[in-house]
Protein backbone atom coordinates (compact mmCIF):
# COMPACT_ATOMS: atom_id res chain seq x y z
CA UNK A 1 0.00 0.00 0.00
CA UNK A 2 1.43 3.50 -1.08
CA UNK A 3 1.67 5.92 2.02
CA UNK A 4 1.78 9.92 2.16
CA UNK A 5 5.60 10.80 3.51
CA UNK A 6 7.55 13.77 3.41
CA UNK A 7 10.26 13.94 1.69
CA UNK A 8 12.50 13.94 4.57
CA UNK A 9 10.92 10.97 6.35
CA UNK A 10 10.96 8.88 2.78
CA UNK A 11 14.66 9.69 3.17
CA UNK A 12 14.98 8.08 6.50
CA UNK A 13 12.72 5.11 6.22
CA UNK A 14 14.47 4.76 2.93
CA UNK A 15 17.88 4.37 4.63
CA UNK A 16 16.58 1.71 7.17
CA UNK A 17 15.11 -0.17 5.14
CA UNK A 18 18.46 -0.24 2.55
CA UNK A 19 19.57 -1.96 5.98
CA UNK A 20 20.81 1.53 7.37
CA UNK A 21 21.57 1.53 11.14
CA UNK A 22 23.71 4.13 12.45
CA UNK A 23 22.60 7.71 11.92
CA UNK A 24 24.24 10.34 12.95
CA UNK A 25 22.99 14.17 12.84
CA UNK A 26 22.61 17.25 13.69
CA UNK A 27 19.16 19.31 13.49
CA UNK A 28 18.80 22.05 11.11
CA UNK A 29 15.73 23.76 9.11
CA UNK A 30 14.76 21.92 6.38
CA UNK A 31 16.37 18.85 7.09
CA UNK A 32 15.48 18.39 10.57
CA UNK A 33 12.18 16.00 9.87
CA UNK A 34 14.68 12.96 9.07
CA UNK A 35 16.85 13.25 12.18
CA UNK A 36 13.90 13.45 14.13
CA UNK A 37 12.19 10.31 11.99
CA UNK A 38 15.72 8.66 12.78
CA UNK A 39 15.03 9.07 16.37
CA UNK A 40 11.95 7.46 16.39
CA UNK A 41 12.71 4.52 14.29
CA UNK A 42 16.26 3.59 15.27
CA UNK A 43 15.66 2.71 19.10
CA UNK A 44 12.68 0.37 17.99
CA UNK A 45 14.61 -1.74 15.38
CA UNK A 46 17.91 -1.64 17.46
CA UNK A 47 19.57 0.45 15.25
CA UNK A 48 21.87 2.98 16.38
CA UNK A 49 20.79 7.09 16.68
CA UNK A 50 22.76 9.57 17.98
CA UNK A 51 22.65 13.17 18.00
CA UNK A 52 26.01 14.90 17.87
CA UNK A 53 27.28 17.42 19.50
CA UNK A 54 28.10 19.28 15.90
CA UNK A 55 28.00 18.28 12.39
CA UNK A 56 31.38 17.74 12.64
CA UNK A 57 31.49 15.08 15.38
CA UNK A 58 28.49 13.68 13.86
CA UNK A 59 30.09 12.98 9.93
CA UNK A 60 33.28 11.68 11.99
CA UNK A 61 31.02 9.12 13.45
CA UNK A 62 29.92 8.19 10.01
CA UNK A 63 33.39 7.84 9.20
CA UNK A 64 33.95 5.32 12.39
CA UNK A 65 30.72 3.60 11.72
CA UNK A 66 31.54 2.87 8.11
CA UNK A 67 35.35 2.25 9.05
CA UNK A 68 34.08 -1.25 10.85
CA UNK A 69 32.13 -1.87 7.61
CA UNK A 70 28.31 -1.10 8.71
CA UNK A 71 26.31 0.80 6.64
CA UNK A 72 26.41 4.71 8.05
CA UNK A 73 24.52 7.85 7.27
CA UNK A 74 24.26 11.75 7.81
CA UNK A 75 21.76 14.27 6.71
CA UNK A 76 22.36 18.03 6.95
CA UNK A 77 21.28 21.43 5.18
CA UNK A 78 23.12 23.16 3.56
CA UNK A 79 25.69 25.30 6.27
CA UNK A 80 25.77 22.14 8.49
CA UNK A 81 27.41 19.84 5.26
CA UNK A 82 30.19 22.59 5.12
CA UNK A 83 31.10 21.91 8.54
CA UNK A 84 30.98 18.40 7.28
CA UNK A 85 33.29 18.96 4.65
CA UNK A 86 36.15 17.82 6.85
CA UNK A 87 34.93 14.78 7.48
CA UNK A 88 33.70 13.49 3.99
CA UNK A 89 37.23 14.64 2.70
CA UNK A 90 38.93 12.72 5.20
CA UNK A 91 36.33 9.82 4.10
CA UNK A 92 37.09 9.77 0.49
CA UNK A 93 40.94 9.73 1.54
CA UNK A 94 40.02 6.59 3.38
CA UNK A 95 38.00 4.84 0.60
CA UNK A 96 35.11 4.84 3.18
CA UNK A 97 31.66 4.71 1.86
CA UNK A 98 28.86 6.16 3.24
CA UNK A 99 25.33 8.29 2.38
CA UNK A 100 25.56 11.93 3.13
CA UNK A 101 22.22 13.75 2.43
CA UNK A 102 22.29 17.62 1.95
CA UNK A 103 18.70 19.39 1.82
CA UNK A 104 19.69 22.05 0.46
CA UNK A 105 18.74 25.85 1.77
CA UNK A 106 19.52 29.39 0.62
CA UNK A 107 22.92 30.88 1.15
CA UNK A 108 25.45 31.95 1.27
CA UNK A 109 26.80 31.89 5.19
CA UNK A 110 23.63 31.60 7.42
CA UNK A 111 21.64 32.35 4.62
CA UNK A 112 17.36 31.77 4.67
CA UNK A 113 15.76 28.22 5.36
CA UNK A 114 14.12 28.13 1.91
CA UNK A 115 14.76 25.59 -0.86
CA UNK A 116 17.71 26.40 -2.87
CA UNK A 117 20.32 24.80 -5.19
CA UNK A 118 23.06 26.64 -4.53
CA UNK A 119 25.49 23.71 -3.50
CA UNK A 120 26.00 22.24 -6.65
CA UNK A 121 29.41 23.74 -6.99
CA UNK A 122 30.22 22.12 -3.24
CA UNK A 123 28.25 19.30 -3.82
CA UNK A 124 30.06 18.07 -7.43
CA UNK A 125 33.34 20.04 -7.69
CA UNK A 126 34.50 20.79 -3.56
CA UNK A 127 33.11 19.03 -1.08
CA UNK A 128 36.47 19.16 0.80
CA UNK A 129 39.87 19.74 0.48
CA UNK A 130 42.25 17.43 -1.57
CA UNK A 131 41.92 15.41 -5.33
CA UNK A 132 38.28 14.03 -4.64
CA UNK A 133 34.74 13.45 -6.05
CA UNK A 134 31.74 11.97 -4.26
CA UNK A 135 28.95 10.30 -6.16
CA UNK A 136 26.47 13.05 -6.12
CA UNK A 137 22.17 11.23 -6.86
CA UNK A 138 19.43 14.65 -7.50
CA UNK A 139 16.15 12.98 -6.86
CA UNK A 140 12.81 14.82 -8.09
CA UNK A 141 9.78 13.32 -6.30
CA UNK A 142 9.86 11.72 -3.10
CA UNK A 143 9.35 8.30 -4.96
CA UNK A 144 12.73 9.11 -6.18
CA UNK A 145 14.17 10.32 -3.15
CA UNK A 146 13.13 6.81 -2.03
CA UNK A 147 14.56 4.45 -4.72
CA UNK A 148 18.04 6.48 -5.07
CA UNK A 149 18.93 5.97 -1.34
CA UNK A 150 19.45 2.35 -1.34
CA UNK A 151 21.13 2.62 -5.06
CA UNK A 152 23.03 5.46 -3.54
CA UNK A 153 24.60 3.10 -0.39
CA UNK A 154 24.86 0.20 -3.09
CA UNK A 155 26.45 2.55 -5.51
CA UNK A 156 28.75 4.16 -2.46
CA UNK A 157 29.53 0.67 -1.99
CA UNK A 158 30.40 -0.78 -4.70
CA UNK A 159 33.03 2.47 -5.68
CA UNK A 160 34.42 2.51 -2.04
CA UNK A 161 33.61 6.39 -1.73
CA UNK A 162 31.22 8.71 -0.32
CA UNK A 163 27.77 9.26 -1.72
CA UNK A 164 25.69 12.37 -1.14
CA UNK A 165 21.96 12.79 -1.96
CA UNK A 166 21.56 16.42 -3.26
CA UNK A 167 18.09 17.37 -2.21
CA UNK A 168 16.70 20.90 -1.50
CA UNK A 169 14.05 22.38 1.01
CA UNK A 170 11.04 21.75 -1.14
CA UNK A 171 11.55 18.14 -1.85
CA UNK A 172 12.42 17.44 1.78
CA UNK A 173 9.15 19.08 3.19
CA UNK A 174 6.37 18.17 0.49
CA UNK A 175 4.20 15.10 0.65
CA UNK A 176 3.55 12.47 -1.74
CA UNK A 177 2.19 8.87 -1.66
CA UNK A 178 5.22 6.48 -1.82
CA UNK A 179 5.69 3.02 -2.77
CA UNK A 180 8.30 1.81 -0.19
CA UNK A 181 10.56 -1.42 -0.76
CA UNK A 182 10.71 -4.29 1.40
CA UNK A 183 13.32 -4.32 4.19
CA UNK A 184 16.49 -6.42 2.74
CA UNK A 185 15.73 -5.85 -1.28
CA UNK A 186 19.27 -3.76 -1.44
CA UNK A 187 22.35 -5.70 -2.55
CA UNK A 188 24.88 -6.07 0.26
CA UNK A 189 28.51 -5.94 -0.37
CA UNK A 190 30.98 -7.78 1.54
CA UNK A 191 33.57 -5.58 3.39
CA UNK A 192 37.05 -7.70 3.74
CA UNK A 193 38.82 -4.16 4.35
CA UNK A 194 36.84 -3.21 7.46
CA UNK A 195 38.28 -2.40 10.55
CA UNK A 196 35.86 -4.32 12.49
CA UNK A 197 38.03 -7.22 14.43
CA UNK A 198 40.68 -9.60 12.95
CA UNK A 199 40.20 -12.27 15.61
CA UNK A 200 43.90 -13.05 15.12
CA UNK A 201 43.10 -14.83 11.84
CA UNK A 202 43.58 -11.96 8.93
CA UNK A 203 46.42 -8.92 9.08
CA UNK A 204 45.24 -5.93 10.44
CA UNK A 205 42.46 -3.35 8.47
CA UNK A 206 43.99 0.14 9.01
CA UNK A 207 41.57 3.04 7.73
CA UNK A 208 43.60 5.84 7.35
CA UNK A 209 44.03 9.21 4.99
CA UNK A 210 47.23 10.46 6.03
CA UNK A 211 49.83 9.41 3.66
CA UNK A 212 53.38 11.53 4.61
CA UNK A 213 55.30 10.21 1.67
CA UNK A 214 53.85 12.07 -1.33
CA UNK A 215 54.75 8.85 -3.88
CA UNK A 216 52.73 6.69 -2.13
CA UNK A 217 49.74 9.97 -1.88
CA UNK A 218 49.92 10.93 -5.44
CA UNK A 219 50.03 6.86 -6.03
CA UNK A 220 46.73 6.54 -3.74
CA UNK A 221 45.32 9.50 -5.74
CA UNK A 222 45.91 7.85 -8.91
CA UNK A 223 44.22 5.16 -7.90
CA UNK A 224 41.47 6.80 -7.45
CA UNK A 225 40.90 8.66 -9.92
CA UNK A 226 41.31 5.66 -12.16
CA UNK A 227 38.48 4.72 -9.99
CA UNK A 228 36.40 7.65 -11.01
CA UNK A 229 37.06 6.91 -14.41
CA UNK A 230 35.04 3.72 -14.44
CA UNK A 231 32.09 5.23 -12.59
CA UNK A 232 32.27 7.96 -15.59
CA UNK A 233 31.55 5.68 -17.58
CA UNK A 234 29.01 3.10 -15.97
CA UNK A 235 27.05 5.21 -13.32
CA UNK A 236 25.78 8.22 -15.46
CA UNK A 237 21.95 8.66 -14.88
CA UNK A 238 19.45 10.76 -16.70
CA UNK A 239 16.04 11.22 -17.56
CA UNK A 240 14.90 12.51 -21.38
CA UNK A 241 11.40 13.97 -21.60
CA UNK A 242 10.03 14.67 -24.88
CA UNK A 243 13.78 15.32 -25.63
CA UNK A 244 13.34 13.38 -29.27
CA UNK A 245 12.17 16.18 -31.68
CA UNK A 246 12.99 19.10 -29.15
CA UNK A 247 14.52 22.32 -30.50
CA UNK A 248 15.03 23.74 -27.24
CA UNK A 249 15.92 21.26 -24.24
CA UNK A 250 15.97 22.47 -20.56
CA UNK A 251 18.60 20.90 -18.80
CA UNK A 252 17.30 20.95 -14.65
CA UNK A 253 17.50 18.45 -11.73
CA UNK A 254 15.60 18.69 -8.45
CA UNK A 255 12.94 20.62 -7.53
CA UNK A 256 13.37 22.89 -10.69
CA UNK A 257 12.74 19.98 -12.96
CA UNK A 258 9.44 19.69 -11.76
CA UNK A 259 8.99 23.28 -12.59
CA UNK A 260 10.46 23.11 -15.81
CA UNK A 261 8.64 19.75 -16.66
CA UNK A 262 5.43 21.96 -16.63
CA UNK A 263 7.13 24.90 -18.65
CA UNK A 264 7.54 21.61 -21.49
CA UNK A 265 4.09 20.80 -20.64
CA UNK A 266 3.08 24.21 -21.47
CA UNK A 267 5.09 25.02 -24.35
CA UNK A 268 4.02 21.81 -26.23
CA UNK A 269 0.19 22.82 -25.36
CA UNK A 270 1.42 25.64 -28.00
CA UNK A 271 3.05 23.66 -30.44
CA UNK A 272 6.29 24.49 -28.89
CA UNK A 273 9.31 21.58 -29.30
CA UNK A 274 10.54 21.92 -26.18
CA UNK A 275 12.04 19.03 -24.09
CA UNK A 276 13.53 18.43 -20.58
CA UNK A 277 16.86 16.52 -19.67
CA UNK A 278 17.14 15.78 -16.07
CA UNK A 279 20.25 14.66 -14.60
CA UNK A 280 19.85 11.99 -12.07
CA UNK A 281 23.31 11.94 -11.32
CA UNK A 282 25.22 15.00 -11.06
CA UNK A 283 28.77 13.46 -9.90
CA UNK A 284 29.00 11.38 -12.53
CA UNK A 285 27.73 14.50 -15.07
CA UNK A 286 25.57 12.66 -18.00
CA UNK A 287 27.70 13.91 -20.68
CA UNK A 288 26.03 10.95 -22.62
CA UNK A 289 22.62 11.72 -22.35
CA UNK A 290 23.79 15.61 -23.12
CA UNK A 291 25.84 14.76 -25.82
CA UNK A 292 23.63 12.73 -27.83
CA UNK A 293 20.64 15.72 -27.14
CA UNK A 294 23.05 18.43 -28.75
CA UNK A 295 22.97 16.39 -31.58
CA UNK A 296 19.37 17.86 -32.80
CA UNK A 297 18.67 20.66 -30.30
CA UNK A 298 19.37 24.09 -31.26
CA UNK A 299 19.75 25.22 -27.61
CA UNK A 300 19.85 24.24 -24.05
CA UNK A 301 18.42 26.46 -21.18
CA UNK A 302 19.59 25.47 -17.44
CA UNK A 303 16.92 26.26 -15.50
CA UNK A 304 18.30 26.24 -11.22
CA UNK A 305 17.71 27.58 -8.03
CA UNK A 306 21.31 29.47 -7.75
CA UNK A 307 23.13 31.91 -9.76
CA UNK A 308 23.49 29.04 -12.63
CA UNK A 309 26.23 26.38 -10.77
CA UNK A 310 25.35 23.81 -13.89
CA UNK A 311 25.78 25.74 -16.75
CA UNK A 312 29.64 25.50 -17.03
CA UNK A 313 29.13 21.20 -16.91
CA UNK A 314 26.18 21.30 -19.79
CA UNK A 315 28.76 23.24 -21.97
CA UNK A 316 31.64 21.04 -21.43
CA UNK A 317 29.23 17.95 -21.90
CA UNK A 318 28.36 19.35 -25.42
CA UNK A 319 31.54 21.04 -26.38
CA UNK A 320 29.99 24.41 -26.49
CA UNK A 321 28.54 22.94 -29.47
CA UNK A 322 25.29 24.54 -29.44
CA UNK A 323 24.04 27.37 -27.20
CA UNK A 324 23.72 27.04 -23.63
CA UNK A 325 21.43 29.63 -21.56
CA UNK A 326 20.31 30.24 -18.49
CA UNK A 327 17.44 30.65 -16.09
CA UNK A 328 17.44 30.96 -12.24
CA UNK A 329 16.43 32.06 -9.04
CA UNK A 330 17.88 32.32 -5.73
CA UNK A 331 17.88 32.53 -2.22
CA UNK A 332 15.20 30.37 -1.64
CA UNK A 333 12.88 31.22 -4.59
CA UNK A 334 11.35 28.57 -6.64
CA UNK A 335 10.85 29.67 -10.41
CA UNK A 336 7.36 29.35 -11.82
CA UNK A 337 6.31 27.45 -14.87
CA UNK A 338 5.29 31.22 -16.25
CA UNK A 339 8.66 32.28 -16.01
CA UNK A 340 10.78 29.02 -17.16
CA UNK A 341 8.02 29.35 -20.22
CA UNK A 342 9.24 32.76 -21.22
CA UNK A 343 12.75 32.15 -20.88
CA UNK A 344 11.92 29.08 -23.58
CA UNK A 345 9.61 31.34 -25.63
CA UNK A 346 12.93 33.41 -26.40
CA UNK A 347 14.94 30.66 -27.86
CA UNK A 348 12.20 29.21 -29.98
CA UNK B 1 -19.56 30.39 19.30
CA UNK B 2 -17.59 28.05 19.86
CA UNK B 3 -13.51 27.91 18.36
CA UNK B 4 -12.92 25.73 16.04
CA UNK B 5 -9.74 24.48 16.84
CA UNK B 6 -7.95 21.70 14.48
CA UNK B 7 -4.86 19.37 15.39
CA UNK B 8 -3.90 16.35 14.04
CA UNK B 9 -0.13 14.32 12.86
CA UNK B 10 2.05 17.00 10.91
CA UNK B 11 1.00 16.54 6.73
CA UNK B 12 -2.48 14.48 7.78
CA UNK B 13 -3.87 17.33 6.02
CA UNK B 14 -5.04 19.83 8.52
CA UNK B 15 -3.71 23.02 6.69
CA UNK B 16 -6.28 22.17 3.69
CA UNK B 17 -9.26 21.25 5.58
CA UNK B 18 -8.09 24.70 7.70
CA UNK B 19 -8.57 26.40 4.50
CA UNK B 20 -11.60 25.10 3.37
CA UNK B 21 -13.35 25.43 5.88
CA UNK B 22 -12.51 29.33 6.28
CA UNK B 23 -13.55 29.84 2.45
CA UNK B 24 -16.91 28.03 3.43
CA UNK B 25 -17.33 30.40 6.42
CA UNK B 26 -16.39 33.28 4.85
CA UNK B 27 -19.38 35.59 3.67
CA UNK B 28 -21.71 34.53 6.41
CA UNK B 29 -19.72 37.26 8.88
CA UNK B 30 -16.41 37.60 10.16
CA UNK B 31 -14.28 34.71 10.07
CA UNK B 32 -10.51 34.80 11.47
CA UNK B 33 -7.88 32.48 10.54
CA UNK B 34 -5.00 31.78 13.33
CA UNK B 35 -1.85 30.16 11.27
CA UNK B 36 -0.20 28.59 14.93
CA UNK B 37 2.02 26.78 13.14
CA UNK B 38 5.65 27.79 14.76
CA UNK B 39 6.85 24.48 14.25
CA UNK B 40 7.22 24.12 10.09
CA UNK B 41 7.95 27.08 7.30
CA UNK B 42 6.62 25.25 4.72
CA UNK B 43 3.08 24.45 3.41
CA UNK B 44 1.42 26.34 6.28
CA UNK B 45 -1.89 28.24 6.35
CA UNK B 46 -0.34 31.84 6.04
CA UNK B 47 1.35 30.80 2.61
CA UNK B 48 -2.75 31.49 1.58
CA UNK B 49 -2.81 35.05 2.79
CA UNK B 50 -3.60 36.81 -0.46
CA UNK B 51 -6.06 33.69 -0.94
CA UNK B 52 -7.43 34.50 2.11
CA UNK B 53 -7.61 37.97 2.11
CA UNK B 54 -9.18 37.63 -0.80
CA UNK B 55 -12.13 36.10 0.51
CA UNK B 56 -12.50 38.74 3.59
CA UNK B 57 -10.93 36.08 6.12
CA UNK B 58 -8.57 37.58 8.84
CA UNK B 59 -5.34 35.80 9.03
CA UNK B 60 -3.33 35.71 12.38
CA UNK B 61 0.09 34.50 11.94
CA UNK B 62 3.07 33.49 13.87
CA UNK B 63 5.02 37.50 13.81
CA UNK B 64 8.08 35.74 11.05
CA UNK B 65 5.66 33.36 9.30
CA UNK B 66 6.77 33.81 5.38
CA UNK B 67 10.11 35.42 6.46
CA UNK B 68 13.23 33.12 6.61
CA UNK B 69 13.73 34.06 10.51
CA UNK B 70 12.63 30.17 12.42
CA UNK B 71 11.81 32.28 15.40
CA UNK B 72 8.53 30.75 17.12
CA UNK B 73 6.77 34.59 17.95
CA UNK B 74 3.36 34.40 18.02
CA UNK B 75 1.48 38.41 17.74
CA UNK B 76 -0.34 39.91 20.83
CA UNK B 77 -3.14 40.59 18.13
CA UNK B 78 -4.22 36.72 18.58
CA UNK B 79 -5.65 37.75 21.95
CA UNK B 80 -8.54 39.58 19.92
CA UNK B 81 -9.92 36.16 18.93
CA UNK B 82 -11.88 36.21 22.62
CA UNK B 83 -13.21 39.54 22.22
CA UNK B 84 -16.77 39.97 21.57
CA UNK B 85 -17.78 39.90 18.42
CA UNK B 86 -14.77 38.16 16.95
CA UNK B 87 -16.68 36.34 14.64
CA UNK B 88 -15.90 32.96 13.28
CA UNK B 89 -12.83 31.58 14.73
CA UNK B 90 -10.29 28.39 13.24
CA UNK B 91 -7.40 27.61 14.39
CA UNK B 92 -5.22 25.93 12.78
CA UNK B 93 -2.32 24.00 15.09
CA UNK B 94 0.55 22.71 14.36
CA UNK B 95 1.72 19.30 14.26
CA UNK B 96 1.95 16.51 16.78
CA UNK B 97 2.23 17.52 20.35
CA UNK B 98 5.69 20.13 19.60
CA UNK B 99 3.16 21.62 17.13
CA UNK B 100 0.23 21.90 19.98
CA UNK B 101 2.45 23.39 22.37
CA UNK B 102 1.40 26.74 21.35
CA UNK B 103 -2.21 25.64 21.70
CA UNK B 104 -1.51 25.09 25.75
CA UNK B 105 -0.93 28.68 25.98
CA UNK B 106 -3.86 29.73 24.87
CA UNK B 107 -5.68 26.92 26.73
CA UNK B 108 -7.02 29.07 29.42
CA UNK B 109 -8.67 31.19 27.06
CA UNK B 110 -10.24 28.27 25.00
CA UNK B 111 -12.05 26.91 28.00
CA UNK B 112 -13.57 30.15 29.04
CA UNK B 113 -14.90 31.08 25.56
CA UNK B 114 -16.18 27.59 24.48
CA UNK B 115 -14.04 25.47 21.94
CA UNK B 116 -14.11 22.47 19.80
CA UNK B 117 -10.92 20.25 19.45
CA UNK B 118 -11.19 18.50 16.63
CA UNK B 119 -8.27 15.97 15.36
CA UNK B 120 -7.54 15.05 11.98
CA UNK B 121 -6.61 11.93 10.62
CA UNK B 122 -5.35 10.10 7.80
CA UNK B 123 -4.92 6.31 7.42
CA UNK B 124 -2.59 6.95 4.32
CA UNK B 125 -0.09 9.20 6.65
CA UNK B 126 3.01 7.36 7.75
CA UNK B 127 3.68 6.73 11.45
CA UNK B 128 -0.10 7.38 11.71
CA UNK B 129 -2.02 4.57 9.97
CA UNK B 130 -3.42 2.54 12.47
CA UNK B 131 -5.89 3.51 14.96
CA UNK B 132 -3.55 2.59 18.04
CA UNK B 133 -1.01 4.69 16.77
CA UNK B 134 -3.97 7.70 16.15
CA UNK B 135 -5.05 7.39 19.76
CA UNK B 136 -1.55 7.27 21.05
CA UNK B 137 -0.27 10.98 19.58
CA UNK B 138 -3.98 12.23 20.49
CA UNK B 139 -3.07 12.19 23.98
CA UNK B 140 0.21 13.40 23.20
CA UNK B 141 -1.46 16.38 21.65
CA UNK B 142 -4.26 16.74 24.45
CA UNK B 143 -1.06 16.59 26.89
CA UNK B 144 0.43 19.52 25.25
CA UNK B 145 -2.37 21.56 24.38
CA UNK B 146 -3.58 21.08 27.81
CA UNK B 147 -7.29 21.06 26.25
CA UNK B 148 -9.92 17.66 25.61
CA UNK B 149 -10.41 16.77 21.41
CA UNK B 150 -14.17 16.73 20.96
CA UNK B 151 -14.21 14.88 17.83
CA UNK B 152 -12.83 13.06 14.82
CA UNK B 153 -12.43 14.51 11.12
CA UNK B 154 -10.94 11.63 9.14
CA UNK B 155 -8.83 13.49 6.08
CA UNK B 156 -7.68 10.09 4.87
CA UNK B 157 -5.99 10.52 1.21
CA UNK B 158 -3.18 10.17 -0.96
CA UNK B 159 -2.09 13.19 -2.33
CA UNK B 160 -2.93 13.97 -6.01
CA UNK B 161 -3.14 10.32 -6.44
CA UNK B 162 -6.26 9.61 -4.48
CA UNK B 163 -9.07 7.96 -5.31
CA UNK B 164 -12.64 7.37 -3.74
CA UNK B 165 -12.03 4.28 -2.86
CA UNK B 166 -9.05 5.57 -0.73
CA UNK B 167 -11.34 7.28 1.18
CA UNK B 168 -13.92 4.59 1.38
CA UNK B 169 -12.03 2.21 2.18
CA UNK B 170 -10.49 4.31 5.60
CA UNK B 171 -14.07 4.14 7.30
CA UNK B 172 -12.97 1.06 9.42
CA UNK B 173 -10.05 2.43 10.30
CA UNK B 174 -11.62 5.84 11.01
CA UNK B 175 -14.49 4.10 13.35
CA UNK B 176 -12.30 2.14 15.05
CA UNK B 177 -10.03 5.58 15.86
CA UNK B 178 -13.15 6.56 16.98
CA UNK B 179 -14.09 3.81 19.33
CA UNK B 180 -10.46 3.72 20.78
CA UNK B 181 -10.71 7.76 21.52
CA UNK B 182 -14.14 7.67 22.58
CA UNK B 183 -15.00 10.54 20.03
CA UNK B 184 -17.71 11.02 17.77
CA UNK B 185 -16.39 11.01 14.12
CA UNK B 186 -17.55 14.02 12.57
CA UNK B 187 -17.40 13.46 9.13
CA UNK B 188 -14.99 12.10 6.85
CA UNK B 189 -13.47 14.29 3.91
CA UNK B 190 -13.13 13.56 -0.26
CA UNK B 191 -11.18 15.60 -2.15
CA UNK B 192 -13.57 17.06 -4.88
CA UNK B 193 -11.36 15.99 -7.81
CA UNK B 194 -11.65 12.10 -6.97
CA UNK B 195 -15.39 12.80 -7.21
CA UNK B 196 -15.69 13.66 -10.84
CA UNK B 197 -18.99 15.83 -10.69
CA UNK B 198 -20.47 13.39 -8.61
CA UNK B 199 -22.71 13.90 -4.83
CA UNK B 200 -19.94 12.84 -1.96
CA UNK B 201 -21.31 9.74 -0.25
CA UNK B 202 -23.13 10.05 2.83
CA UNK B 203 -21.13 11.45 5.87
CA UNK B 204 -18.37 12.28 3.32
CA UNK B 205 -17.86 16.13 3.01
CA UNK B 206 -15.85 17.79 -0.71
CA UNK B 207 -12.85 19.66 -0.35
CA UNK B 208 -10.90 21.70 -2.22
CA UNK B 209 -7.02 21.06 -3.05
CA UNK B 210 -5.73 24.26 -1.91
CA UNK B 211 -2.72 23.08 -0.61
CA UNK B 212 -0.61 22.95 -3.83
CA UNK B 213 2.90 22.59 -5.28
CA UNK B 214 4.95 25.56 -6.88
CA UNK B 215 4.81 23.79 -9.78
CA UNK B 216 1.20 23.40 -10.40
Amino acid sequence: MKVLMKGNEALGEAAIRAGCRHFFGYPITPQTELAAYMSKRMPKIGGTYLQAESEIAAVNMVLGASAAGVRAMTSSSSPGISLKSEGISYMAGSDLPALIINVQRGGPGLGGIQPSQADYWQATKATGHGDFQVLVFAPSTVQEMVDLVSDAFDTADRWRMPAMILADGMLGQMMEPVELPEEGEHASTEKPWAANGHSNKREHNIINSLYLTPDKLEELVVERYKRYEQVKATEQRAEEYLCDDADVIIVAYGASSRVARSAVNKAREKGGKVGLLRPITLWPFPTGALQKAAGHAKAFLTVEMSMGQMVDDVKLAIDCRVPVHFFGRTGGIIPTPGEVLAEVEKLL
Amino acid sequence: MPITVICGHYGCGKTNLVLNLALEAAGSGPVTLVDLDIVNPYFRSSDYGELLKNKGVRLIAPVFAGTTLDTPTLPPEIQSIFAPGAGRVIIDSGGDDAGATALGGLSHGLKRSGYELIYVINRYRALSQSPQECAELLREIEGAARLLATGIVNNSHLGVETELWHVLESLDFARTAAELTGLPLLYSTVPDFALDGREPPEGFKAVGRLVKFAWE
